[in-house]
């Protein structure tokens, strides 16, 4: 039989590690040595405790507000991009959003401790201008920071879906629209955000899925309360030494993860179809 | 009785360029009109500027008696059949017809049974629930006329509805275009770059080249009297023959290379044309080629025939006469019985005076 080299490549890369996992969820941690008799004992524990279940809430707060935030602000840049800005200069444009990627990711999430800190840009620029009195203390070190930091990374992953999506629009419907009495903001919600929704979804996709598995972010900038699931992985494998409760974990964040974008995929066919 | 539509002195620039230059117009209720030219010459950028999606640089333009000036586009009682169609892909068919009810105080039921009217009338019953992105291109085009029809618009625009089509449907299309509008009784305007289109529909064309009006009059006017040699070359066919014409008390007389002296028609000649060099514009229908034996009343003049073009119904001759150097092009009807002649072959032209249009050179 003939194995196409695609279908290695996605073999080895892709099933071998996720098979890896599953199978490692199954078995128990026993001091040094891995027992490997299956067993639901790593589930039952994370179902029991109060810890996992909670960071797994919290992780899922923070993504979908995280792709909230990240969505609402990309949107209009996208729309201003693909409506506003002359045809020759829109790649210019794309090109320029890019730019935060010449550097890397860590110093990006440094120079937002540098802004958000307390003795940072914000708060003594604040305080300088007699604004407030004292630095304020909430802006680091807490989800507040982790959302700030994380919206800014992703912008740039939010906005190409949603201008692709929005370039592939025929101006001549929104023209048409307008043409059977519709003002433009009617066009806009009949019209330009149904044809757009693709690469919404897309940019929803894109943002909620990477984030709840981010624990870089957390880690630098959350602070004790600011901790998500994914720095409990890290912990559970390489500080606890228990993989086999840090592959259950990183499975059951998976499957919320999926079932999440499940439900949003569905909801947002069917609010398409109401939109008539 | 006023006009429905009434231009005075549209310009419009687009940075350096000039689009229109001083466009006067009157199109009357209930009639086709046509806007005519090759592409770039402003017929799109005049009809959407009646819609509303271009503001004029200077001029006038009213509806029904209303100035239109900051009047936009959804609160003008035109709708507009675009050229791409711009049917909505995200809705069905009766979604897209019914698009533009939405502040129409009829109920639901009501409305969905305006929708299923429209659907009906342009011969697409039972296509309502269907997906907009499933349809042919005359499919769509009809969606697009029953959406804009519903509206009961004062005037339908259409920028060039039947370029999209394959020839036969076209034709069809041409037909029922015409059937839809005496039904409706709505003012059209189109918009093409076919002279036949044009002229099978219309009841007055407008023919347009670099932004201006050069000619505006009934089909027939326009075929059989060109005022220049631009629209004459632009509709149909036309031979030209150098020529001069002389003035005089009995009227204008011609004389045209190859041909001779011939005086023209009195309502043949084009106004504002006096005595001097001209070009003569001959139709190739109204000239015939003569066949072994065959007489005529007509004048003739001796030629070979240069080139055979054989369309089935018609044949195409390209016959050369001494003192000319283009052949001229002479189009005749394919008789039962009659032979295709070939290429070499030594015949007779006939003409007469009714054949030619003088022209300014």
């Amino acid at each position: 039989m003939l194995i196409a080299p695609p279908l290695v490549y996605a073999l080895l890369l892709l099933a071998l590690p996720l098979c890896a996992v599953v199978l490692f969820s199954f078995w128990t941690q026993d001091f040094m040595e891995v027992d490997t008799a299956f067993t639901l004992q790593n589930y039952r524990e994370i179902w029991d405790s109060p810890v996992y279940l909670l960071l797994l809430q919290r992780s899922v707060f923070v993504s979908g507000m995280v792709t909230l935030v990240t969505v609402t602000l990309a949107y209009p840049v996208a729309y201003y991009i693909s409506f506003n800005v002359a045809p020759a200069k829109k790649s210019m444009w794309i090109f320029l959003i890019t730019i935060p990627f010449w550097t890397s990711y860590l110093i990006r999430v440094f120079l937002w401790k540098v802004i958000l800190g307390y003795n940072g840009v914000v708060n003594s620029g604040l305080v300088g201008l007699g604004i407030i009195d004292e630095p304020l203390s909430f802006l680091l070190y807490n989800v507040n920071a982790v959302i700030i930091t994380l919206a800014h990374a992703f912008a740039p992953f939010a906005i190409l879906p949603i201008f692709v999506a929005l370039e592939k629009i025929d101006r001549s419907l929104l023209e048409a629209s307008r043409d059977l009495g519709e003002g433009r903001i009617r066009t806009f919600l009949r019209v330009t955000l149904p044809l757009s929704m693709p690469g919404l979804v897309a940019a929803v996709l894109i943002v909620f899925i990477p984030t709840i598995g981010d624990y870089v972010t957390p880690e630098l900038m959350g602070g004790a309360g600011g901790k998500l699931i994914a720095n409990m992985i890290q912990t559970q494998f390489l500080q606890l030494n228990n993989a086999p409760l840090g592959a259950a974990l990183a499975l059951v964040a998976m499957v919320c993860v999926t079932a999440i974008a499940l439900v949003f995929i569905v909801l947002n066919r069917r609010w398409l179809r109401r939109q008539v | 009785m006023t006009a429905l539509i009434q231009l005075r002195g549209i310009n419009k620039y687009f940075g350096d360029y000039h689009a229109l230059r001083d466009i006067d117009l009157e199109i009357k209720q209930g009639e086709f009109f046509s806007l005519l030219g090759p592409s770039g010459c402003g017929k799109t950028t005049l009809l959407r500027t009646i819609a509303g999606f271009e503001d004029p640089s200077a001029g006038t333009l009213s509806i029904d008696g209303r100035p239109m000036a900051g009047v936009p586009a959804n609160k003008r009682p035109t709708n507009m059949v675009f050229q791409s169609y711009a049917i909505f892909p995200h809705l069905t068919v009766a979604e897209n017809v019914g698009f533009g009810l939405r502040r129409d105080p009829r109920s639901k039921a009501e409305k969905a049974g305006a929708v299923k009217d429209a659907l009906e009338m342009v011969g697409l019953g039972g296509y309502g629930a269907r997906s907009a992105h499933a349809l042919s291109g005359g499919q769509r085009q009809r969606v697009a006329l029953a959406r804009a029809l519903i509206l009961k618009p004062k005037v339908l625009l259409l920028d060039e509805p039947l370029s999209a089509l394959d020839r036969k449907m076209r034709e069809l299309m041409q037909v029922e275009l015409m059937k839809l509008q005496r039904q409706v009784g709505i003012t059209f305007i189109l918009v093409t770059h076919d002279q036949e289109e044009a002229l099978v529909m219309s009841d007055r064309v407008a023919v347009m080249f670099d932004g201006q009006i050069r000619q505006m009059d009934d089909p027939e006017a326009i075929y059989t009297r060109p005022r220049s040699r631009e629209v004459a070359a632009f509709i149909g066919k036309m031979n030209f023959l150098p020529g001069t014409l002389h003035s005089s008390g009995e009227g204008v007389e011609a004389d045209v290379a190859g041909l001779g002296r011939a005086m023209i028609p009195p309502d043949r000649v084009t106004p504002g044309l006096g005595s001097g060099p001209a070009v003569i514009g001959l139709r190739p229908e109204s000239l015939a080629v003569l066949f072994e034996g065959e007489t005529t009343t007509r004048r003739t003049v001796e030629g070979t025939v240069d080139e055979v073009v054989y369309y089935g119904d018609m044949t195409y001759y390209d016959v050369r006469i001494a003192g000319v150097d283009e052949p001229l092009n002479i189009a005749m009807k394919n008789l039962v019985g009659r032979d295709v002649l070939e290429v070499g072959t030594a015949t007779r032209v006939a003409w007469d005076e009714r054949s030619l249009v003088p022209l300014a050179p």
